[in-house]
């Protein structure tokens, strides 16, 4: 017997239909490497005008919310921002893809997303600025905590989707990665549980090109990574991330197939970060400004003021309210960042436990008797 | 002990349609220490959910169907093999409560067989409560009767906040008599099993029948040792273990974890700073050595026995 024959179990006599059977529905077809594009194709004007206008609003109010965040962040007023420059058009499609009992789970690149989704801009920022942990109330937002550590939200997704289908409830859970966050075991173990479940859920991976610095090639072997949806037992796609419509429509479709019970998609965005990964980052030493340029051609807002001034949906008076609504918003950041925060140190202990333990008690107060002897020592 | 912990999971789901099980090999099997026995076919695949074999994919399904409002109780199927589910357990399920400023709390259970003497092969062994007790925002009940295996599993499963269960498993075949109507044992209090003047023995889970034995062994030696089974280990019972030591005045701390760093220090150094003047010796820790768990055959030189808490005793100088 040669060792092709182990692999073909199907030929060897007396195998164990049950331990080893094929699924009854076929894996579905490789993804298609070359990624899904609207603008500039006559699909777009399929697109609803109002729904492109929406789009078009948004990127141009996000843009101007990355810009700020990041000039609020070399001011010293964020602790730090990973802006989303360049990457709008996932952020934005994404918020506009779910349903409001939908819930959103995004990772720590993804503030855009969860303002999109309607979170006040400011309470989205309270991580990044440092004086709270998650300054929105999640149940309230159906949007889970801003996630640091790489990809250990997409099981929570895949839990929360779970629950909500066994309750009977429509709700789909959608879970944004990096394409760093696909390395991760918890991603692999998210899909592999979202698809044996047949749980209501969608992963967003942003393609970026870069893990910090570490560039995609350096990262997976894969064709694409829309690819490794297929050995999981769920269809994968691919999409120009930096087309607003085809993010949309790819986005749209699929958590359309969660809510109808068609199981779980995994989506790739092709897109690229603009800035620095973050403040503390020196994007010159492992990329070229050619790179970068090129990209800037590619950037979503000029795409999408291209396409729709051609399909004469887009005109002087949309351009001036969205730059309009873009400087207001960012004034109120200004304004709202000015000064520091007013903050209660007695806050450390509130959510510790449901009730502080004996410990946390006598910890207050200490901390209380310090605050109170700091107090006295400044009159 | 097992049917005990069958027991309170079957009586928490039947009270609760929110209590979900889910875990590997809890269907079916029934785990592969029967503690999931029948839930399955009590309360069908959804309730006691066979899971695919990833113990962070375990936890972190669990922590989305608590944000959903569910209350999932989790088995890790052995000590080590909660591993890959620590960042999980630190990361989100500690802190999710505080991140959120307590509107996502996560009322979830996680079970995990710990500790050895049973004969296991490695990774099948460890004794690991000193990584739980560290985290700050987890509950650490550690079980060592029957009747606590019941009452604390109840409590643990009706926490709003998670706890770390650690199931002794060279404890699970114990037998014994349990009242499944008793009130409900709340989590954070300890016990005395025991009441002696020459000097207390702290400790909990599967060292608490060894200590019962070497207290019963000192009585040759004219010894009258108390025995304190903390139970839980998060919340700490200050309140009941310094009014202990402060009456009998010495004190040994026993676990079968490995010292440095360990629960023990811990004990050690809070009943130091609180009973200082009340101790007549030093706090003596009698632990397992500072080595990966060994090889079966040498399990029992590793593990503290009734005479190396004899000697722990005697070195308390009982002359002066």
């Amino acid at each position: 017997m040669t060792v092709l024959d182990h692999r073909h179990h199907t030929a060897v006599p007396g195998w164990l239909p049950g331990a080893t059977a094929p699924r009854a529905d076929p894996a579905p077809l490789l993804p298609d490497v070359s990624p899904v594009r609207v603008l500039g194709t006559p699909a777009l004007e399929k697109h609803d005008p109002a729904l492109l206008r929406e789009l078009y609003r948004r990127l141009v109010v996000g843009r101007r919310y990355n810009q700020q965040a990041t000039t609020l962040t070399k001011q010293g007023r964020l602790a730090v921002y990973p802006a989303s420059t360049g990457q709008e058009a996932c952020q934005v499609a994404a918020a506009l893809a779910l349903g409001e009992q939908d819930w959103l789970f995004p990772s720590y690149r993804d503030t855009l997303a969860v303002v999109s989704r309607g979170v006040d801009p400011l309470e989205a920022l309270t991580l990044l600025r440092g004086n709270a942990h998650t300054g929105y109330d999640p149940r309230a937002a159906r949007t889970a905590p801003l996630c640091t550590p790489l990809a250990t939200q997409a099981p929570h997704a895949v839990g929360l989707a779970h629950a909500a289908r066994l309750s009977g409830e429509p709700v789909v859970a959608l879970a944004m990665l990096g394409d760093g966050g696909t390395s991760e075991g918890d991603f692999h173990e998210a899909l592999n549980f979202a698809a044996v479940l047949q749980a209501p859920v969608v992963f967003l991976v942003q393609n970026n090109g870069y893990a910090i610095s570490v560039p995609l090639t350096a990262q997976s072997a894969a064709p694409s990574l829309a690819h490794k949806a297929v050995g999981y037992g769920m269809p994968g796609r691919l999409v120009d991330g930096n087309d607003a419509p085809a993010v949309h429509s790819v986005l749209a479709e699929a958590v359309e197939r969660a809510r109808t019970g068609g199981g779980p998609t995994l989506v790739e965005a092709l897109t690229y970060r603009i800035e620095a990964h973050t403040n503390a980052d020196d994007a010159t030493r492992y990329r070229t400004e050619g790179e970068v340029t090129a990209w800037r051609e590619h950037d979503p807002i000029l795409l999408m003021d291209r396409a729709l001034r051609e399909l004469g949906i887009l005109d002087d008076a949309l351009v001036q309210e969205a730059a309009d609504e873009a400087e207001a918003l960012a004034a109120r950041m200004r304004a709202e960042f000015h000064a520091d925060a007013e903050l209660d140190p007695m806050a450390l202990f509130a959510h510790v436990f449901a009730e502080p333990t004996p410990q946390l008690r006598e910890q207050a107060a200490q901390l209380s008797a310090e605050l109170a002897a700091e107090a006295e020592v400044q009159h | 002990m097992a049917q005990a912990l069958n027991s309170a999971l079957r009586d928490a789901m039947r009270e609760d349609p929110t209590v979900h099980v889910l875990g590997e090999d809890v269907g079916a099997l029934g785990g592969v220490f029967r503690i999931t026995d029948g839930l399955t076919a009590e309360f069908g695949p959804d309730r006691c959910l066979d899971t695919p074999l990833a113990e962070a994919g375990i936890l972190g399904t669990a922590i989305g169907m608590a944000m959903y409002g569910l209350r999932p109780v989790v088995e890790m199927q052995f000590d080590a093999f909660a591993y890959p589910a620590l960042e999980q357990l630190f990361s989100h399920v500690a802190k999710m409560r505080n991140r959120t400023a307590g509107k996502l709390p996560l009322p979830i259970t996680v079970r995990i067989p710990y500790g050895g003497g049973i004969g296991g092969v490695e990774h099948h062994s460890d004794a690991s409560e000193a990584y739980y007790t560290s985290t700050p925002g987890l509950h650490v009940v550690t079980p060592a009767t029957v009747a606590d295996a019941y009452g604390l599993l109840r409590a643990s499963i009706a926490s709003d906040d998670p706890v770390v269960f650690l199931e002794p498993k060279r404890l699970y075949w114990g037998k014994a008599e349990f009242d499944p109507a008793a009130p409900v044992e709340p989590i954070g209090r300890a016990v005395l099993r025991r009441t002696g003047t020459s000097a207390v023995l702290i400790t909990y889970g599967p060292s608490l029948p060894v200590c019962l034995e070497a207290a019963e062994a000192a009585k040759a030696e004219g010894w009258d040792l108390a025995v304190l089974d903390l139970r839980t280990l998060v919340p700490f019972d200050d309140e009941t273990v310094c009014r202990v030591v402060r009456s009998v005045g010495r004190a040994v701390v026993v676990h079968e974890a490995s010292g440095f760093g360990g629960t023990g220090a811990e004990i050690a150094a809070r009943v130091t700073e609180r009973c200082f003047h009340h101790l007549a010796a030093p706090v003596v820790r009698v632990t397992g050595f500072d080595i990966p768990y060994p090889p079966p055959m040498l399990e029992h030189h590793h593990l503290p026995g009734v005479d190396r808490i004899l000697d722990a005793v005697a070195r308390l100088q009982w002359e002066d």
